[in-house]
Formats: structure tokens, C-alpha cells, sequence
């Protein structure tokens, strides 16, 4: 099924709030750069790029569930032998 | 429209909010059995709280003309505690007869370890040999997409479970095919904060269709909206979407879904 809007009214509507969403993660960014210290190495802020660019891809795969594995933890199939259940 | 709202846990909410629910369209809802925001000391406070949930909720709902449902168990998190869990789970039973009693739930995971899955699969056990249809919490954030498989795993491991019985909720982006495409029914779970906006919502029913798929509001302790639900109604219509599309997912599929419940006995408004 697909979305009974076209991608202009799409546009239209959102517009503003997806500027609105870029500006507070611009000001997030901003805030962390203010703040006193350093977190360059915490995992999080290579996981933060790494969401930003897949924004930016023009990619056939969902960009919402590029993000959602992206912060997801790792699956591994042999979890039952790990825990012996 | 009227509206079901299948995942809603009334026992954090005011009489108020059932009036205000009522207001906006509920007719029915279910509650699942979950955590009270702290670890309980003993079975005889989870035996207080199914008397919670199978007496004094469904009275307080009529006063609106909300039929109120509701699912026993021990949640994921205080699951971490076998022996109480085991307790419990040999407890369950003495209100398995009680009218407005759909099922076992929500269990499910929550960090996704060995004692939570061990609780699971013997709850899984006591749903089998009771004959009762499941419903399923899966894990926030980023335990979801792991938690969800070991879900998954370890119900498509046991031939006895029936996945057109089983309710798998707060579904996303990442683990709603999956599940749908398994046989199971998947709920989303509307939240302001961690989970699904109304807008992702309909970007989830638009990609996987409208079929086994739910919309609840959790509404629980926590910051949520039990009003969540009409915000998409409202979006779906804002989309265009029909009318007869929107009440499959928060009207049909709830009830075809509880009707497997030989306790489901709901009566249609209109
Ligand atoms: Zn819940």
C-alpha cells in the first residue's frame, strides 16, 4: 500500500518541520562543542555520524530502519548454545 | 470511530482518563500484567494486583462503557528473579477463569539474558497447557531488534505454539516485517519518547499493509499518551488513508485477534 499523498504534498506539509529537526540537531551539536571536555572517543558520537550519513544516502533500503540497526545491538544466532537453554 | 485500544495499562491512569478515552472513541482496551516502576517483594503482591486487574478495572472502565480486558504474568524485568517468577507463574492459574482474562502477557525480554529467557519459555509452557493466546513485550531501543529475534526464536522453536495466536508488541521499523511475515500478529506502541510517533506508525502500516498489524498507546507510568491512538486516526485521515483501512487496524484487527480468546465476549457499540 502506498502513501495516498504525492511526494509535493509530502514536501509541503513537512517542510518546516524537518528544517525545525535539522536545527535542534544542529544546536545539539553546537551544545556538545560549547560543553567543556571531550567526547570524541565515546562510541555514541562515532554512532551520531555514522546516523547522519546514512541520511544523506540515496539508498533503495529504508533510511528509519538503516538508523534502527544502526543502534541496535548485535543478533547472534547461536544465543540459545551461549545461555544453554 | 469507535477504537480499541489492545496495550494499554490503565491501572497508571485516573478515572478521569477513562472518561476522556471514552470521549474520544474507546469502546474496549486490554491490559497487560507489567512492572510497577519497582521490583515487588512477594506472589502475594502480584496476586493483589491480578485481583487489580480482573475486578476493580473492568468495573472502573464500564462506569464508561469501556469493555476492559487483561493478561497475567510476571514482567520481563522482574523476571530477573526465577524464584518469585516461578511462584507466580504456578499462581497464574487460579484467575485463568476469570471473565475478562484474554491470555498470558505481556511477557517477553528486556535485556535480553538468560534468566529473562528462561522465565519466557515457562510461561510459554503454562500458555500451552492452558490452552491461552500470548501476548509479547519486546525489549526498547538497542536491545529491540536482538531481544525480538530471541522472541521470535524461541516461539518458532515449539511446533505447539500457534503464531495466528501470539501478539508480538511495540513492533518498529526493524522488526515489524519480520514478525508479520512469521504468522504472528504485531502491535505498535505510540509513545512521545522512546518508541513510535502516529507518523512512523502510518509509515509502517503503508509499507506492510494493514494485515495482523495493531496500534496501542501503552499508557502506562511512564511518559506516554493514552490518547495516542486518534492522534493517528487524525494522521491516517490527514494521509488520505480511508476510513475503512483505518478502522481495520484500530478496530477489526483487535477484535478478530481476541476473538480466539474463548473469554473475548465483546459487544459492538453500534
Ligand atoms: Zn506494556
Amino acid at each position: 500500500m502506498s502513501i495516498p499523498l504525492n511526494s509535493q504534498e509530502v514536501l509541503d506539509r513537512e517542510y518546516l518541520e524537518i528544517r525545525g529537526k535539522i536545527l535542534e540537531l544542529a544546536a545539539s551539536l553546537d551544545r556538545l562543542e560549547r560543553a567543556e571536555g571531550c567526547v570524541n572517543e565515546d562510541n555514541r558520537m562515532s554512532l551520531i555520524r555514522q546516523g547522519l550519513q546514512i541520511l544523506l544516502q540515496d539508498a533503495n533500503e529504508s533510511k528509519a530502519s538503516q538508523i534502527q540497526m544502526l543502534f541496535s545491538r548485535v543478533f547472534e544466532d547461536n544465543w540459545r548454545e551461549k545461555f544453554n537453554l | 470511530m469507535y477504537y480499541f485500544d489492545p496495550h494499554i495499562h490503565m491501572v497508571s491512569r485516573t478515572t478521569d482518563d477513562y472518561e476522556t478515552l471514552a470521549k474520544m472513541g474507546c469502546v474496549g482496551m486490554s491490559e497487560p500484567a507489567f512492572w510497577a516502576g519497582f521490583d515487588r517483594g512477594s506472589v502475594d503482591s502480584f496476586r493483589d494486583y491480578f485481583r487489580q486487574l480482573t475486578d476493580f478495572e473492568p468495573k472502573r472502565a464500564a462506569q464508561y462503557g469501556i469493555q476492559h480486558y487483561t493478561w497475567l504474568c510476571i514482567n520481563a524485568k522482574e523476571a530477573e528473579n526465577v524464584e518469585l517468577s516461578r511462584e507466580v507463574i504456578k499462581m497464574i492459574p487460579e484467575f485463568l477463569d476469570k471473565p475478562n482474562v484474554l491470555g498470558i502477557g505481556e511477557i517477553g525480554l528486556n535485556k535480553n539474558t538468560k534468566n529473562e529467557s528462561t522465565i519466557f519459555l515457562e510461561h510459554m509452557e503454562l500458555a500451552i497447557e492452558y490452552n491461552q493466546q500470548i501476548l509479547i513485550h519486546t525489549p526498547h531501543l538497542a536491545d529491540k531488534y536482538q531481544g525480538t529475534r530471541m522472541i521470535l526464536d524461541m516461539l518458532t522453536a515449539d511446533s505447539r505454539v500457534d503464531p495466528s495466536r501470539v501478539l508480538v508488541d511495540h513492533v518498529e521499523e526493524h522488526t515489524a516485517k519480520e514478525v508479520l511475515e512469521r504468522g504472528f500478529w504485531a502491535g505498535m506502541t505510540l509513545s512521545p519518547v522512546t518508541k513510535c510517533t502516529p507518523q512512523r506508525a502510518a509509515d509502517i502500516i503503508e509499507l506492510c499493509g494493514a494485515e495482523r498489524l495493531l496500534v496501542n498507546s501503552a499508557g502506562d507510568w511512564g511518559p506516554s499518551k493514552p490518547t495516542a491512538v486518534p492522534d493517528l486516526i487524525l494522521e491516517m485521515r490527514r494521509r488520505g488513508h480511508s476510513e475503512a483501512l483505518i478502522r481495520q487496524v484500530v478496530y477489526d484487527n483487535p477484535i478478530a485477534f481476541f476473538s480466539q480468546s474463548q473469554n473475548f465476549t465483546f459487544t459492538h457499540p453500534e
